[in-house]
Protein backbone atom coordinates (compact mmCIF):
# COMPACT_ATOMS: atom_id res chain seq x y z
CA UNK A 1 0.00 0.00 0.00
CA UNK A 2 1.14 3.53 -0.83
CA UNK A 3 1.83 6.25 1.41
CA UNK A 4 -1.18 8.77 0.50
CA UNK A 5 -0.81 12.66 0.87
CA UNK A 6 -4.25 14.37 0.75
CA UNK A 7 -3.47 17.36 3.10
CA UNK A 8 -7.22 19.47 3.06
CA UNK A 9 -6.98 22.44 0.51
CA UNK A 10 -6.56 25.97 2.14
CA UNK A 11 -8.17 28.96 1.42
CA UNK A 12 -7.22 32.25 2.88
CA UNK A 13 -8.73 35.46 2.07
CA UNK A 14 -6.67 38.12 1.98
CA UNK A 15 -6.79 42.39 0.82
CA UNK A 16 -5.63 42.85 -2.86
CA UNK A 17 -3.05 45.25 -1.18
CA UNK A 18 -1.35 42.69 0.40
CA UNK A 19 -1.33 40.34 -3.35
CA UNK A 20 2.35 40.74 -3.76
CA UNK A 21 3.24 40.27 -0.25
CA UNK A 22 1.88 37.04 0.42
CA UNK A 23 2.33 35.78 -2.88
CA UNK A 24 6.59 36.55 -2.45
CA UNK A 25 5.76 34.33 0.74
CA UNK A 26 4.37 31.24 -1.22
CA UNK A 27 7.51 32.02 -3.57
CA UNK A 28 9.84 31.61 -0.30
CA UNK A 29 7.88 28.09 0.70
CA UNK A 30 9.25 26.90 -2.77
CA UNK A 31 5.60 26.62 -4.13
CA UNK A 32 4.53 26.30 -7.32
CA UNK A 33 2.00 28.46 -8.95
CA UNK A 34 -1.12 25.75 -9.84
CA UNK A 35 -3.33 28.40 -11.41
CA UNK A 36 -4.74 31.14 -11.18
CA UNK A 37 -8.83 32.30 -12.05
CA UNK A 38 -11.30 34.57 -11.82
CA UNK A 39 -15.43 34.37 -11.26
CA UNK A 40 -17.68 37.10 -11.72
CA UNK A 41 -20.04 37.04 -8.87
CA UNK A 42 -22.80 39.48 -7.47
CA UNK A 43 -21.07 42.43 -9.24
CA UNK A 44 -17.38 41.48 -7.93
CA UNK A 45 -14.82 40.22 -9.19
CA UNK A 46 -13.44 36.69 -7.12
CA UNK A 47 -9.76 35.82 -8.13
CA UNK A 48 -8.22 32.65 -6.77
CA UNK A 49 -4.28 32.41 -6.91
CA UNK A 50 -3.76 28.29 -5.98
CA UNK A 51 0.22 27.59 -4.93
CA UNK A 52 0.67 23.80 -4.56
CA UNK A 53 3.45 21.99 -2.86
CA UNK A 54 5.36 19.29 -4.89
CA UNK A 55 6.50 17.35 -1.79
CA UNK A 56 3.51 17.10 0.52
CA UNK A 57 0.63 17.92 -2.02
CA UNK A 58 -0.64 20.88 -0.13
CA UNK A 59 -2.89 23.09 -2.40
CA UNK A 60 -3.42 27.04 -0.88
CA UNK A 61 -5.10 29.58 -2.78
CA UNK A 62 -5.87 33.24 -2.06
CA UNK A 63 -8.84 34.55 -2.87
CA UNK A 64 -9.03 38.31 -3.45
CA UNK A 65 -12.37 40.01 -3.76
CA UNK A 66 -12.69 43.34 -5.25
CA UNK A 67 -14.57 45.67 -6.83
CA UNK A 68 -14.63 45.35 -10.96
CA UNK A 69 -12.66 49.01 -11.32
CA UNK A 70 -9.97 47.98 -9.06
CA UNK A 71 -6.77 47.53 -10.55
CA UNK A 72 -4.55 44.42 -9.53
CA UNK A 73 -0.72 44.33 -9.74
CA UNK A 74 0.94 41.24 -11.70
CA UNK A 75 2.96 39.07 -10.28
CA UNK A 76 4.65 38.00 -12.85
CA UNK A 77 7.61 39.80 -11.42
CA UNK A 78 7.40 36.58 -8.85
CA UNK A 79 6.20 34.15 -11.17
CA UNK A 80 7.08 34.51 -14.77
CA UNK A 81 4.72 32.26 -15.99
CA UNK A 82 1.82 33.67 -14.20
CA UNK A 83 1.58 35.74 -17.60
CA UNK A 84 -0.66 33.08 -19.01
CA UNK A 85 -3.27 32.92 -16.82
CA UNK A 86 -2.76 36.99 -16.28
CA UNK A 87 -3.81 37.66 -19.94
CA UNK A 88 -6.64 34.96 -19.77
CA UNK A 89 -8.60 36.75 -16.64
CA UNK A 90 -7.71 40.00 -18.16
CA UNK A 91 -9.33 39.36 -21.73
CA UNK A 92 -12.36 36.99 -20.80
CA UNK A 93 -13.32 38.71 -17.28
CA UNK A 94 -12.16 42.09 -18.20
CA UNK A 95 -9.97 42.26 -14.76
CA UNK A 96 -7.49 44.98 -14.69
CA UNK A 97 -4.10 43.83 -14.41
CA UNK A 98 -1.41 46.09 -14.12
CA UNK A 99 2.33 45.57 -15.36
CA UNK A 100 2.42 41.78 -17.11
CA UNK A 101 5.51 41.13 -18.73
CA UNK A 102 4.30 39.83 -21.98
CA UNK A 103 1.41 41.26 -22.22
CA UNK A 104 -0.99 39.90 -25.16
CA UNK A 105 -3.16 43.13 -25.16
CA UNK A 106 -6.89 41.09 -24.80
CA UNK A 107 -5.21 39.64 -27.54
CA UNK A 108 -4.45 35.79 -26.26
CA UNK A 109 -7.74 34.24 -27.29
CA UNK A 110 -8.41 36.23 -30.90
CA UNK A 111 -11.87 36.82 -29.85
CA UNK A 112 -13.73 39.97 -30.89
CA UNK A 113 -15.97 40.25 -28.01
CA UNK A 114 -14.67 42.41 -24.61
CA UNK A 115 -15.10 40.30 -21.65
CA UNK A 116 -17.71 37.57 -22.23
CA UNK A 117 -17.69 35.38 -19.37
CA UNK A 118 -19.12 38.90 -17.70
CA UNK A 119 -22.63 39.18 -18.62
CA UNK A 120 -22.93 42.43 -19.66
CA UNK A 121 -26.46 43.15 -17.88
CA UNK A 122 -24.19 42.57 -14.40
CA UNK A 123 -21.70 44.93 -15.13
CA UNK B 1 24.19 1.17 -24.24
CA UNK B 2 22.79 1.68 -27.89
CA UNK B 3 22.03 -0.91 -29.81
CA UNK B 4 21.25 -1.92 -33.51
CA UNK B 5 18.47 -3.94 -35.06
CA UNK B 6 16.37 -3.36 -32.28
CA UNK B 7 13.32 -3.49 -34.33
CA UNK B 8 14.32 -6.45 -36.90
CA UNK B 9 12.38 -9.24 -35.00
CA UNK B 10 9.27 -6.97 -34.96
CA UNK B 11 9.20 -5.86 -38.81
CA UNK B 12 10.17 -10.02 -39.10
CA UNK B 13 7.28 -11.27 -37.73
CA UNK B 14 4.82 -8.24 -39.05
CA UNK B 15 6.12 -9.95 -42.45
CA UNK B 16 4.89 -12.99 -41.76
CA UNK B 17 1.70 -12.38 -40.13
CA UNK B 18 -1.87 -11.69 -41.01
CA UNK B 19 -2.86 -8.04 -41.62
CA UNK B 20 -4.48 -6.03 -38.13
CA UNK B 21 -6.79 -4.25 -40.23
CA UNK B 22 -10.15 -5.20 -41.71
CA UNK B 23 -10.77 -5.29 -45.78
CA UNK B 24 -13.95 -3.26 -44.38
CA UNK B 25 -16.22 -2.66 -47.11
CA UNK B 26 -16.13 -6.09 -47.84
CA UNK B 27 -16.44 -6.95 -44.85
CA UNK B 28 -19.01 -5.43 -42.19
CA UNK B 29 -17.54 -3.69 -39.24
CA UNK B 30 -19.31 -5.27 -36.16
CA UNK B 31 -19.81 -2.83 -33.17
CA UNK B 32 -20.46 -4.02 -29.50
CA UNK B 33 -23.82 -4.00 -27.49
CA UNK B 34 -23.06 -1.05 -25.92
CA UNK B 35 -21.75 1.09 -29.37
CA UNK B 36 -23.09 4.24 -28.68
CA UNK B 37 -24.32 5.06 -32.45
CA UNK B 38 -27.99 6.74 -32.23
CA UNK B 39 -30.97 7.51 -30.20
CA UNK B 40 -34.25 5.39 -31.27
CA UNK B 41 -37.31 6.37 -30.28
CA UNK B 42 -40.21 3.92 -29.15
CA UNK B 43 -43.38 6.34 -29.58
CA UNK B 44 -45.70 3.79 -28.19
CA UNK B 45 -44.36 4.50 -24.86
CA UNK B 46 -43.41 8.03 -25.09
CA UNK B 47 -45.60 10.71 -23.33
CA UNK B 48 -43.85 13.40 -25.11
CA UNK B 49 -43.12 14.98 -21.87
CA UNK B 50 -40.13 17.18 -23.25
CA UNK B 51 -37.96 16.05 -20.71
CA UNK B 52 -34.99 14.97 -23.54
CA UNK B 53 -35.58 18.24 -25.29
CA UNK B 54 -34.80 20.15 -22.22
CA UNK B 55 -31.62 18.44 -20.80
CA UNK B 56 -30.30 17.73 -24.44
CA UNK B 57 -26.46 19.35 -23.85
CA UNK B 58 -26.13 20.34 -27.65
CA UNK B 59 -29.91 21.41 -28.48
CA UNK B 60 -30.52 18.63 -31.22
CA UNK B 61 -33.94 16.94 -29.95
CA UNK B 62 -37.26 19.07 -30.76
CA UNK B 63 -40.65 17.83 -28.99
CA UNK B 64 -43.82 19.42 -30.14
CA UNK B 65 -46.61 18.17 -27.99
CA UNK B 66 -49.80 19.59 -29.62
CA UNK B 67 -48.53 18.30 -32.75
CA UNK B 68 -47.03 14.84 -30.80
CA UNK B 69 -43.86 14.86 -32.95
CA UNK B 70 -40.32 13.83 -31.42
CA UNK B 71 -37.66 15.85 -34.01
CA UNK B 72 -33.85 15.23 -34.02
CA UNK B 73 -31.14 16.73 -35.47
CA UNK B 74 -28.95 14.01 -35.59
CA UNK B 75 -26.12 15.68 -37.31
CA UNK B 76 -26.10 18.18 -33.66
CA UNK B 77 -26.25 15.14 -31.39
CA UNK B 78 -23.34 14.04 -29.26
CA UNK B 79 -24.33 10.75 -28.55
CA UNK B 80 -23.53 11.17 -24.79
CA UNK B 81 -26.91 9.34 -23.88
CA UNK B 82 -27.97 11.62 -21.62
CA UNK B 83 -31.37 12.12 -22.81
CA UNK B 84 -32.07 8.54 -22.86
CA UNK B 85 -30.67 8.23 -18.83
CA UNK B 86 -33.28 10.62 -18.05
CA UNK B 87 -36.09 9.69 -20.24
CA UNK B 88 -38.55 8.54 -17.71
CA UNK B 89 -40.56 5.54 -19.64
CA UNK B 90 -36.94 4.47 -21.27
CA UNK B 91 -38.59 4.86 -24.33
CA UNK B 92 -35.44 6.25 -25.54
CA UNK B 93 -32.39 4.09 -26.48
CA UNK B 94 -28.67 4.31 -27.60
CA UNK B 95 -28.00 1.48 -29.80
CA UNK B 96 -25.21 0.31 -32.23
CA UNK B 97 -24.41 2.50 -35.76
CA UNK B 98 -23.44 5.39 -36.57
CA UNK B 99 -25.43 8.18 -38.70
CA UNK B 100 -24.74 8.50 -42.08
CA UNK B 101 -22.39 11.96 -43.35
CA UNK B 102 -24.33 14.23 -45.88
CA UNK B 103 -23.88 17.27 -47.39
CA UNK B 104 -26.22 18.88 -45.06
CA UNK B 105 -27.62 19.14 -41.91
CA UNK B 106 -31.63 17.59 -41.98
CA UNK B 107 -33.90 16.43 -38.91
CA UNK B 108 -35.59 13.44 -38.73
CA UNK B 109 -39.03 13.62 -37.18
CA UNK B 110 -41.30 11.11 -35.78
CA UNK B 111 -45.26 11.54 -35.59
CA UNK B 112 -47.10 9.12 -32.90
CA UNK B 113 -50.18 8.15 -34.36
CA UNK B 114 -53.34 9.54 -33.26
CA UNK B 115 -54.49 7.52 -30.67
CA UNK B 116 -57.99 6.24 -31.17
CA UNK B 117 -60.57 6.94 -28.22
CA UNK C 1 27.16 35.57 -35.10
CA UNK C 2 25.02 34.75 -37.90
CA UNK C 3 22.06 36.97 -38.72
CA UNK C 4 18.91 36.86 -37.51
CA UNK C 5 16.05 36.05 -38.89
CA UNK C 6 12.01 35.03 -37.91
CA UNK C 7 10.61 31.43 -38.63
CA UNK C 8 6.55 31.79 -37.99
CA UNK C 9 5.99 27.89 -37.22
CA UNK C 10 2.25 26.45 -37.46
CA UNK C 11 -0.67 26.65 -36.70
CA UNK C 12 -0.35 23.98 -39.57
CA UNK C 13 2.32 22.06 -39.72
CA UNK C 14 3.09 18.51 -41.58
CA UNK C 15 4.29 16.84 -38.48
CA UNK C 16 2.28 18.84 -35.91
CA UNK C 17 -1.56 18.50 -35.71
CA UNK C 18 -1.82 20.90 -32.95
CA UNK C 19 -3.23 24.49 -33.23
CA UNK C 20 -0.24 26.35 -32.03
CA UNK C 21 1.33 29.24 -33.44
CA UNK C 22 5.32 30.28 -32.45
CA UNK C 23 7.75 32.83 -33.37
CA UNK C 24 10.82 31.38 -33.89
CA UNK C 25 13.76 33.92 -33.26
CA UNK C 26 16.80 32.19 -35.36
CA UNK C 27 20.43 32.81 -35.73
CA UNK C 28 21.50 30.20 -38.43
CA UNK C 29 20.24 26.94 -37.12
CA UNK C 30 19.71 27.67 -33.39
CA UNK C 31 17.24 28.98 -31.53
CA UNK C 32 17.67 32.05 -29.81
CA UNK C 33 13.62 32.81 -28.53
CA UNK C 34 10.45 31.26 -28.94
CA UNK C 35 7.17 33.41 -28.77
CA UNK C 36 4.18 31.43 -28.36
CA UNK C 37 1.03 32.20 -28.84
CA UNK C 38 -2.76 30.18 -28.98
CA UNK C 39 -5.99 31.14 -29.99
CA UNK C 40 -7.11 29.34 -33.05
CA UNK C 41 -9.69 27.07 -31.06
CA UNK C 42 -11.04 29.04 -28.11
CA UNK C 43 -14.53 27.26 -27.69
CA UNK C 44 -15.57 29.30 -24.70
CA UNK C 45 -16.75 25.89 -22.63
CA UNK C 46 -16.05 27.58 -19.24
CA UNK C 47 -19.00 30.01 -19.44
CA UNK C 48 -20.92 27.51 -21.23
CA UNK C 49 -21.70 26.16 -17.06
CA UNK C 50 -24.36 29.43 -17.13
CA UNK C 51 -26.73 28.38 -19.76
CA UNK C 52 -26.40 24.11 -19.23
CA UNK C 53 -27.59 22.50 -15.76
CA UNK C 54 -24.88 20.82 -14.11
CA UNK C 55 -25.92 17.77 -14.58
CA UNK C 56 -25.70 18.45 -18.22
CA UNK C 57 -22.16 19.80 -17.79
CA UNK C 58 -20.71 16.62 -17.17
CA UNK C 59 -21.26 15.71 -20.91
CA UNK C 60 -19.73 19.13 -22.05
CA UNK C 61 -16.53 19.05 -19.93
CA UNK C 62 -16.14 15.48 -21.20
CA UNK C 63 -15.63 17.11 -25.08
CA UNK C 64 -13.28 19.32 -23.94
CA UNK C 65 -10.65 16.96 -24.90
CA UNK C 66 -10.84 13.97 -27.55
CA UNK C 67 -8.07 11.58 -25.68
CA UNK C 68 -7.96 12.61 -21.94
CA UNK C 69 -11.89 12.90 -22.32
CA UNK C 70 -12.95 10.39 -19.31
CA UNK C 71 -10.85 12.36 -16.76
CA UNK C 72 -11.72 15.35 -17.73
CA UNK C 73 -15.45 13.87 -16.68
CA UNK C 74 -14.18 12.39 -13.34
CA UNK C 75 -12.78 15.40 -12.26
CA UNK C 76 -15.81 17.29 -13.12
CA UNK C 77 -17.79 14.70 -11.10
CA UNK C 78 -15.12 14.60 -8.16
CA UNK C 79 -15.73 18.05 -7.81
CA UNK C 80 -19.41 18.63 -7.65
CA UNK C 81 -19.66 15.50 -5.44
CA UNK C 82 -17.24 17.19 -2.96
CA UNK C 83 -19.64 20.55 -2.93
CA UNK C 84 -22.22 18.27 -2.86
CA UNK C 85 -20.78 15.71 -0.82
CA UNK C 86 -21.79 13.17 -2.03
CA UNK C 87 -19.88 9.53 -1.66
CA UNK C 88 -19.11 6.95 -4.66
CA UNK C 89 -19.87 3.81 -4.20
CA UNK C 90 -16.12 1.88 -3.95
CA UNK C 91 -17.08 0.02 -6.94
CA UNK C 92 -18.23 3.15 -9.08
CA UNK C 93 -14.51 4.57 -7.81
CA UNK C 94 -12.82 1.51 -8.75
CA UNK C 95 -14.73 1.28 -12.40
CA UNK C 96 -13.65 5.10 -12.65
CA UNK C 97 -9.80 3.73 -12.19
CA UNK C 98 -10.00 1.41 -14.37
CA UNK C 99 -11.12 3.34 -17.46
CA UNK C 100 -8.56 6.02 -16.14
CA UNK C 101 -6.02 4.11 -16.67
CA UNK C 102 -7.19 2.67 -19.60
CA UNK C 103 -7.25 6.38 -21.04
CA UNK C 104 -3.71 6.46 -19.98
CA UNK C 105 -2.58 3.86 -22.01
CA UNK C 106 -4.05 4.53 -25.00
CA UNK C 107 -3.02 8.35 -24.70
CA UNK C 108 0.67 7.50 -23.86
CA UNK C 109 0.34 4.65 -26.99
CA UNK C 110 -0.55 7.73 -28.93
CA UNK C 111 2.00 9.89 -27.86
CA UNK C 112 4.87 7.39 -28.51
CA UNK C 113 3.53 6.86 -31.53
CA UNK C 114 3.10 10.42 -32.63
CA UNK C 115 6.85 10.94 -31.24
CA UNK C 116 8.29 7.94 -33.74
CA UNK C 117 6.59 9.66 -36.48
CA UNK C 118 8.07 13.57 -35.35
CA UNK C 119 11.68 11.74 -35.56
CA UNK C 120 11.10 9.65 -38.71
CA UNK C 121 10.36 6.20 -37.98
CA UNK C 122 6.89 5.28 -39.74
CA UNK C 123 6.52 1.59 -39.06
CA UNK C 124 7.33 2.49 -35.65
CA UNK C 125 4.12 4.63 -35.66
CA UNK C 126 2.09 2.02 -37.14
CA UNK C 127 3.70 -0.96 -34.84
CA UNK C 128 2.19 2.15 -31.83
CA UNK C 129 -1.05 3.07 -33.25
CA UNK C 130 -2.07 -0.76 -34.01
CA UNK C 131 -1.64 -1.48 -29.96
CA UNK C 132 -3.84 1.16 -29.50
CA UNK C 133 -6.66 0.13 -31.52
CA UNK C 134 -7.00 -2.64 -29.36
CA UNK C 135 -7.20 -1.17 -25.78
CA UNK C 136 -9.91 1.58 -28.20
CA UNK C 137 -11.29 -1.60 -28.82
CA UNK C 138 -11.62 -2.80 -25.26
CA UNK C 139 -12.86 0.90 -23.84
CA UNK C 140 -16.02 0.39 -26.95
CA UNK C 141 -16.66 -2.79 -26.00
CA UNK C 142 -16.75 -1.78 -22.18
CA UNK C 143 -17.99 1.76 -22.28
CA UNK C 144 -19.47 2.08 -26.18
CA UNK C 145 -17.30 5.07 -27.11
CA UNK C 146 -13.74 4.52 -28.74
CA UNK C 147 -12.34 7.69 -26.83
CA UNK C 148 -15.54 9.81 -25.53
CA UNK C 149 -17.32 7.02 -23.03
CA UNK C 150 -20.00 8.94 -21.49
CA UNK C 151 -20.12 6.92 -18.37
CA UNK C 152 -19.36 9.05 -15.95
CA UNK C 153 -22.14 10.86 -14.05
CA UNK C 154 -22.31 12.45 -10.44
CA UNK C 155 -22.60 9.85 -7.66
CA UNK C 156 -20.37 7.41 -9.78
CA UNK C 157 -20.51 5.95 -12.89
CA UNK C 158 -23.49 4.85 -15.51
CA UNK C 159 -22.17 1.83 -16.82
CA UNK C 160 -21.43 -1.54 -14.96
CA UNK C 161 -18.62 -4.15 -15.99
CA UNK C 162 -19.63 -7.92 -16.24
CA UNK C 163 -17.93 -11.33 -16.04
CA UNK C 164 -16.41 -11.23 -19.90
CA UNK C 165 -15.76 -7.47 -19.83
CA UNK C 166 -13.27 -7.93 -17.04
CA UNK C 167 -11.88 -10.87 -18.88
CA UNK C 168 -11.40 -8.63 -21.78
CA UNK C 169 -9.86 -5.92 -20.12
CA UNK C 170 -7.21 -8.13 -18.82
CA UNK C 171 -6.80 -10.38 -22.16
CA UNK C 172 -5.96 -6.85 -23.84
CA UNK C 173 -3.66 -5.13 -20.88
CA UNK C 174 -1.74 -8.74 -21.44
CA UNK C 175 -1.29 -8.34 -25.18
CA UNK C 176 -0.51 -4.73 -25.25
CA UNK C 177 2.04 -5.72 -22.32
CA UNK C 178 3.95 -8.55 -24.45
CA UNK C 179 3.76 -6.97 -27.66
CA UNK C 180 4.64 -3.35 -25.85
CA UNK C 181 7.74 -5.49 -24.59
CA UNK C 182 9.44 -5.90 -28.12
CA UNK C 183 8.17 -2.47 -29.28
CA UNK C 184 10.23 -0.89 -25.77
CA UNK C 185 13.45 -2.17 -27.16
CA UNK C 186 13.74 0.19 -30.04
CA UNK C 187 12.21 3.31 -28.10
CA UNK C 188 14.76 2.72 -25.05
CA UNK C 189 18.06 1.19 -26.65
CA UNK C 190 18.02 1.83 -29.92
CA UNK C 191 20.73 3.71 -31.72
CA UNK C 192 18.64 5.76 -33.88
CA UNK C 193 16.13 6.79 -31.48
CA UNK C 194 18.81 7.85 -28.86
CA UNK C 195 20.80 9.71 -31.49
CA UNK C 196 17.27 11.67 -31.88
CA UNK C 197 16.28 12.23 -28.32
CA UNK C 198 19.53 12.03 -26.03
CA UNK C 199 20.21 15.62 -24.69
CA UNK C 200 17.60 17.43 -26.24
CA UNK C 201 15.91 20.05 -24.73
CA UNK C 202 17.45 19.49 -21.86
CA UNK C 203 15.03 21.06 -18.84
CA UNK C 204 16.54 20.81 -15.16
CA UNK C 205 14.62 19.83 -12.12
CA UNK C 206 15.29 23.48 -10.78
CA UNK C 207 14.02 25.02 -14.02
CA UNK C 208 11.03 22.37 -14.30
CA UNK C 209 10.33 23.62 -10.57
CA UNK C 210 10.51 27.67 -11.76
CA UNK C 211 8.23 26.95 -14.58
CA UNK C 212 5.27 25.22 -13.17
CA UNK C 213 5.67 22.03 -15.01
CA UNK C 214 3.22 18.88 -14.28
CA UNK C 215 3.09 15.16 -15.08
CA UNK C 216 5.63 12.87 -17.37
CA UNK C 217 7.63 16.46 -18.61
CA UNK C 218 8.27 17.32 -14.96
CA UNK C 219 8.83 13.52 -13.90
CA UNK C 220 11.25 13.41 -16.93
CA UNK C 221 12.64 16.20 -15.23
CA UNK C 222 12.78 14.56 -11.86
CA UNK C 223 10.30 16.06 -10.29
CA UNK C 224 8.44 13.42 -8.13
CA UNK C 225 5.18 14.58 -8.34
CA UNK C 226 1.73 12.35 -9.69
CA UNK C 227 -1.42 13.32 -8.50
CA UNK C 228 -2.19 9.71 -8.18
CA UNK C 229 -0.22 10.28 -4.78
CA UNK C 230 -3.55 12.13 -3.17
CA UNK C 231 -5.41 8.62 -3.14
CA UNK C 232 -8.45 9.77 -5.30
CA UNK C 233 -10.91 7.45 -5.70
CA UNK C 234 -9.11 3.96 -5.88
CA UNK C 235 -5.36 4.91 -5.86
CA UNK C 236 -5.37 4.56 -2.32
CA UNK C 237 -5.95 0.84 -1.99
CA UNK C 238 -3.30 0.35 -4.87
CA UNK C 239 0.46 -0.19 -4.59
CA UNK C 240 2.59 2.19 -7.16
CA UNK C 241 5.66 4.61 -7.35
CA UNK C 242 5.44 7.36 -9.68
CA UNK C 243 7.84 7.18 -12.40
CA UNK C 244 10.72 9.66 -12.15
CA UNK C 245 13.84 9.82 -14.51
CA UNK C 246 16.33 12.35 -14.07
CA UNK C 247 18.18 13.33 -17.45
CA UNK C 248 15.61 16.04 -18.09
CA UNK C 249 15.91 15.36 -21.87
CA UNK C 250 13.80 14.12 -24.42
CA UNK C 251 14.75 10.48 -23.86
CA UNK C 252 14.01 10.59 -20.00
CA UNK C 253 9.96 11.63 -21.30
CA UNK C 254 10.02 9.00 -23.84
CA UNK C 255 11.10 6.35 -20.66
CA UNK C 256 8.97 8.24 -18.15
CA UNK C 257 5.66 7.54 -20.58
CA UNK C 258 6.53 4.32 -22.07
CA UNK C 259 7.17 3.13 -18.16
CA UNK C 260 3.93 4.57 -17.37
CA UNK C 261 1.88 2.51 -19.67
CA UNK C 262 3.48 -0.35 -17.91
CA UNK C 263 2.78 0.87 -14.54
CA UNK C 264 -1.17 1.59 -15.75
CA UNK C 265 -1.48 -2.13 -16.75
CA UNK C 266 -0.37 -3.41 -13.41
CA UNK C 267 -2.74 -0.99 -11.55
CA UNK C 268 -5.58 -2.43 -14.31
CA UNK C 269 -4.48 -5.85 -12.98
CA UNK C 270 -4.86 -4.71 -9.10
CA UNK C 271 -7.89 -2.61 -9.34
CA UNK C 272 -9.55 -5.80 -11.24
CA UNK C 273 -8.53 -8.40 -8.48
CA UNK C 274 -9.92 -6.35 -6.08
CA UNK C 275 -13.01 -5.01 -7.59
CA UNK C 276 -15.79 -4.89 -4.84
CA UNK C 277 -19.08 -6.24 -5.91
CA UNK C 278 -21.86 -3.88 -5.26
CA UNK C 279 -23.56 -0.30 -6.30
CA UNK C 280 -21.66 1.67 -8.73
CA UNK C 281 -23.20 5.06 -8.48
CA UNK C 282 -26.16 6.63 -6.81
CA UNK C 283 -28.50 8.98 -7.84
CA UNK C 284 -27.94 12.71 -6.61
CA UNK C 285 -30.71 14.84 -5.64
CA UNK C 286 -30.65 18.42 -4.48
CA UNK C 287 -28.35 21.41 -5.86
CA UNK C 288 -25.13 22.25 -5.25
CA UNK C 289 -24.03 24.70 -3.38
CA UNK C 290 -19.80 25.52 -2.20
CA UNK C 291 -17.24 25.84 -3.94
CA UNK C 292 -14.41 23.09 -4.34
CA UNK C 293 -10.77 22.33 -6.14
CA UNK C 294 -9.90 19.24 -7.35
CA UNK C 295 -6.47 17.91 -9.08
CA UNK C 296 -5.97 14.50 -10.55
CA UNK C 297 -3.49 13.51 -12.53
CA UNK C 298 -4.19 12.93 -16.68
CA UNK C 299 -1.91 11.64 -19.22
CA UNK C 300 -0.62 14.89 -19.98
CA UNK C 301 0.25 16.29 -16.29
CA UNK C 302 -2.03 17.90 -13.24
CA UNK C 303 -5.30 19.25 -14.14
CA UNK C 304 -6.70 21.57 -11.60
CA UNK C 305 -11.00 21.86 -11.52
CA UNK C 306 -12.40 24.78 -9.58
CA UNK C 307 -16.29 24.86 -9.71
CA UNK C 308 -18.48 27.71 -7.70
CA UNK C 309 -22.36 26.73 -7.23
CA UNK C 310 -24.62 28.89 -6.09
CA UNK C 311 -27.57 26.93 -5.04
CA UNK C 312 -29.47 26.62 -7.95
CA UNK C 313 -29.15 24.28 -11.23
CA UNK C 314 -26.48 26.68 -12.72
CA UNK C 315 -23.07 26.80 -11.86
CA UNK C 316 -21.45 30.26 -11.02
CA UNK C 317 -17.96 29.44 -12.33
CA UNK C 318 -15.95 26.31 -13.71
CA UNK C 319 -12.39 26.57 -14.60
CA UNK C 320 -10.23 24.01 -15.65
CA UNK C 321 -6.74 24.39 -15.60
CA UNK C 322 -4.84 21.77 -18.23
CA UNK C 323 -1.46 20.27 -18.28
CA UNK C 324 -0.67 21.70 -21.66
CA UNK C 325 -1.54 25.24 -19.76
CA UNK C 326 1.31 24.64 -17.17
CA UNK C 327 3.75 22.87 -19.49
CA UNK C 328 3.78 25.67 -22.19
CA UNK C 329 5.92 27.89 -20.54
CA UNK C 330 8.54 24.48 -20.35
CA UNK C 331 8.29 24.07 -23.89
CA UNK C 332 9.27 27.95 -24.55
CA UNK C 333 12.03 27.50 -22.50
CA UNK C 334 13.20 23.93 -23.81
CA UNK C 335 13.19 25.73 -27.51
CA UNK C 336 15.97 28.18 -26.32
CA UNK C 337 19.22 27.02 -27.97
CA UNK C 338 18.01 24.07 -29.84
CA UNK C 339 18.66 23.32 -33.38
CA UNK C 340 15.96 24.27 -35.78
CA UNK C 341 15.01 20.74 -36.70
CA UNK C 342 14.47 19.44 -33.38
CA UNK C 343 11.54 21.64 -33.16
CA UNK C 344 9.11 19.76 -33.74
CA UNK C 345 9.98 16.73 -31.65
CA UNK C 346 10.33 19.47 -28.52
CA UNK C 347 7.11 20.44 -29.17
CA UNK C 348 5.81 17.07 -29.27
CA UNK C 349 7.52 15.74 -26.05
CA UNK C 350 5.08 18.08 -23.65
CA UNK C 351 2.04 15.95 -25.43
CA UNK C 352 0.65 19.37 -26.07
CA UNK C 353 -3.28 19.27 -26.62
CA UNK C 354 -4.29 23.36 -27.75
CA UNK C 355 -7.62 22.82 -28.09
CA UNK C 356 -8.34 21.39 -24.11
CA UNK C 357 -6.05 24.19 -23.44
CA UNK C 358 -7.97 27.18 -24.87
CA UNK C 359 -11.14 25.33 -24.12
Amino acid sequence: MNEIFNPENKLEEINHEKLLRKVLVMKNKNMRLAQMCAAFVEGKYELSYSFADDETYEMSTLRLIIEPDTAIPSITEIYPYAFFYENEINELFGVNVKFINHDYNKKLYRIDAESPFVKKEDK
Amino acid sequence: MAQLMNFAPVVLKNLFSKPVTKNYPAEPAVYPARSRGHIEIDLDTCIMCGLCMRSCPSGSIKVDRPNATWTINRFDCVQCGYCATVCPKKSLTMNPGYQEPGEEKFEASYTKPAEEK
Amino acid sequence: MGKRSVVPFGPQHPVLPEPIHLDLVIEDEKIIEAIPSIGFVHRGLESLVTKRTYKEMTYVVERTCGICSFMHGMAYCEAVEEVMNVEVPDRGKYLRTIWAELSRMHSHLLWLGLLADGFGFESLFYQCWRLRESVLDVLELTTGGRCIFSVNKIGGVLKDLDEDMTKAILQTVDKVEKELEAIKKTFLFDYSVESRLKGVGVLTKQQAHDLGCAGPFARGSGIKMDMRMRGYDAYKDLDFEPIVSEDGDGYARCYVRTMEIFQSIDIIRQAIAKLPAGEFGVDVKGLPKGEAFVRVEQPRGEAVYYVKANGTQYLDRMRVRTPTFANLPGLVETLKGAQFADVPLLILAIDPCISCTER
